[in-house]
């Protein structure tokens, strides 16, 4: 879902450095460097032992003091708190606001109670995904979404695009992009008692999927109860002055069980929890179909179509896509993206996306695409690391169950 | 001669001269030879065991998995025999010495976390039956290595 080949940017600079002029590639990410957007807790993250990367172009903690198989299993156990303010807020306005963005996403907005959100998908003339994002109906005339980071700039062109042509036929939407907040991540089991300190609204009546604009440590914030770690948890909008303030409340209340989580444990949560990472699990050439994401299809879209590559999705409905996402535990070292999976035979039938070893699960756990038919749980297949085939299975995603908080 | 090995993560920090958390020295043993690309080399008398150092280790993380050669193996001085897989890095190990591989550590298959938890002592990879005993003077001794250490570091 959210991000941008993290890992694969890392690996590539150890080999790129490996073999290349150090001076040159040296020269080469000095120049970027002042390029490198900071979010406003960048100082909070160095000072709490933060080690700060290059990510989607902005410096980012990888992780923190902890290791992050601690990390990753302390969110689960406790709760992570994650600066994700490189990720890009926007709320579209306007009382045609509906129709415009049903014309760029898969998900029945319309069918929205206000107050509610959705993770979709942008999709582009072939059907592909040009990005996921959760969608939130605030009202009838407002929607608020996030986007990623990595694909903020092609997002932002392919909206205001969309935006003219539907303006000039005399639609009436606008954009704002909230560059004014910063967005914090709070997740696992202690995150809604934690905030309940911080805030009079009844968190328990606020459930997954459901927005909310609500004062939280004196602070006007964009309450949504999702994330990206499978467990219960918020994302909160805060205007970037009190985005400290909060974060260093949340840090307190807690007692210190709610920790500083960094993107290398949030890689290893979403990934247990079975979530796509946009631009290893999901890319322009993959439809939602493909993905696993046929639910996040609308009912009224799938009759209607009308979004943008709505054609070849409703074929591949109705005839069955012929690669799909699949979920593998494996043997072995832990499959990394572009490990080739094989079926008992030998014979290609696909690729790892992402994969690593489950810091809960203590096992490996990989997602990728295989033909169909072989995404099947339980059929037998070989994934090769470094030219040699260890014994997987395809299993259910997600690895670990998800806690999401909904009405019983 | 390249310095091959250091955790992406913490190489790209470097690169960039942004701030990365130091967890204080790593520890290295006086009687053992270094080689820059972060593993160790212990000769005793035909028989060098080989592993990676305290520093490589505290760079790479929590170790998941190890791959080991196979016993009979080739090895040579700078090349890889094996890798290194922590939660979301690969790594390759490369040897400090030339010879053929006579011993690995089974124990790292069912306990690969030794790597972390004994560096030099029960997470030691593989023993090698040395070719050439000169090889050890391309090596560096324990002060040597803890400035190199300390100057890699030093460039975050």
């Amino acid at each position: 879902m959210r991000g941008g080949g993290l890992w694969q940017l890392g690996q590539s600079i150890s080999r790129r450095l490996a073999q290349a002029d150090k001076k040159a590639v040296a020269r080469r990410y000095f120049a970027s460097e002042a390029d490198l957007k900071k979010t406003v807790l960048y100082d909070f993250h160095v000072s709490n032992g933060g080690k700060m990367v290059p990510f989607a172009g902005w410096g980012m903690p990888i992780q923190y003091k902890d290791s992050i198989m601690d990390s990753t299993v302390n969110c689960r156990e406790n709760g992570g708190l994650f600066d994700v303010s490189h990720m890009c807020g926007l709320s579209l306005k306007g009382k045609d606001c509906i129709p415009f963005i049903e014309k760029l996403v898969i998900a029945d907005v319309a069918a929205l109670a206000p107050g509610t959100g959705t993770l979709s998908v942008f999709t582009n003339e072939k059907g592909g995904a040009i990005d996921d994002s959760v969608i939130t109906k605030v009202k009838d005339d407002h929607i608020y979404l996030v986007v990623n980071a990595g694909c903020r700039d092609k997002d932002l062109a392919h909206i205001e695009e969309h935006m003219k042509a539907f303006k000039a036929k005399g639609g009436d939407v606008s954009w704002h992009i909230h560059d004014e907040r910063s967005l914090l991540a709070l997740q696992g089991p202690l995150a809604a008692p934690v905030l309940q300190h911080l805030t009079k609204e009844d968190l328990s009546k606020i459930y997954f999927s459901d927005f909310r604009i609500i004062d939280i440590n004196g602070a006007t914030c964009f309450l949504t109860r999702t994330g990206y770690t499978g467990e219960d948890g918020f994302e909160i909008s805060v205007p970037s002055e009190y985005a400290l303030d909060l974060a260093k409340a949340i840090l307190e209340k807690s007692e210190g069980k709610v920790r500083l989580t960094g993107l290398g444990a949030r890689d290893s949560l979403r990934l247990e929890a079975g979530l796509c990472l946009y631009g290893n699990d999901m890319e322009q050439h993959i439809t939602p179909v493909e993905a696993g994401l046929t639910w996040a299809i609308g009912k009224r879209r799938r009759a209607e179509g009308g979004f943008l590559g709505a054609e070849t999705i409703l074929k591949q409905l109705e005839e069955g896509p012929k690669i799909r996402r699949a979920g593998f535990t494996s043997s072995g070292p832990p499959a990394r993206s572009h490990s080739e999976i094989q079926n008992d035979k030998g014979v290609n039938i696909g690729e790892v996306t992402s994969g690593g070893f489950s810091p809960c699960l203590k096992k490996n756990i990989a997602m990728g695409y295989v033909k169909s038919g072989s995404h099947k749980s339980g059929t037998k297949v070989k994934i090769l690391v470094r030219g040699k085939a260890y014994d997987g299975v395809v299993t259910k995603m997600p690895f670990v169950p998800t806690k999401y908080y909904k009405p019983s | 001669m390249a310095s091959s090995r250091l955790l992406w993560a913490t190489r790209a920090a470097s690169y960039l001269r942004i701030s990365v958390f130091h967890r204080g020295f790593s520890t290295v043993l006086k009687d053992l030879k270094y080689a820059d690309s972060h593993e160790w080399v212990k000769i005793d008398g035909a028989s060098a065991t080989v592993g990676i150092t305290d520093h490589a280790q505290d760079h790479l993380g929590d170790v998941v998995y190890v791959e080991l050669p196979e016993v009979g193996a080739a090895v040579a001085q700078g090349s890889g025999f094996g890798a290194v897989e922590s939660v979301k890095a690969t790594s390759d190990i490369y040897s400090p010495i030339s010879g053929k591989v006579i011993e690995v550590n089974e124990e790292l298959s069912k306990s690969p976390g030794l790597v972390n938890s004994s560096p030099y002592e029960d997470g030691w990879i593989i023993k090698v039956k040395a070719s050439d005993a000169n090889e050890v003077n391309n090596l560096m001794g324990a002060d040597d290595y803890s400035k190199f250490c300390e100057e890699e570091d030093a460039k975050h």
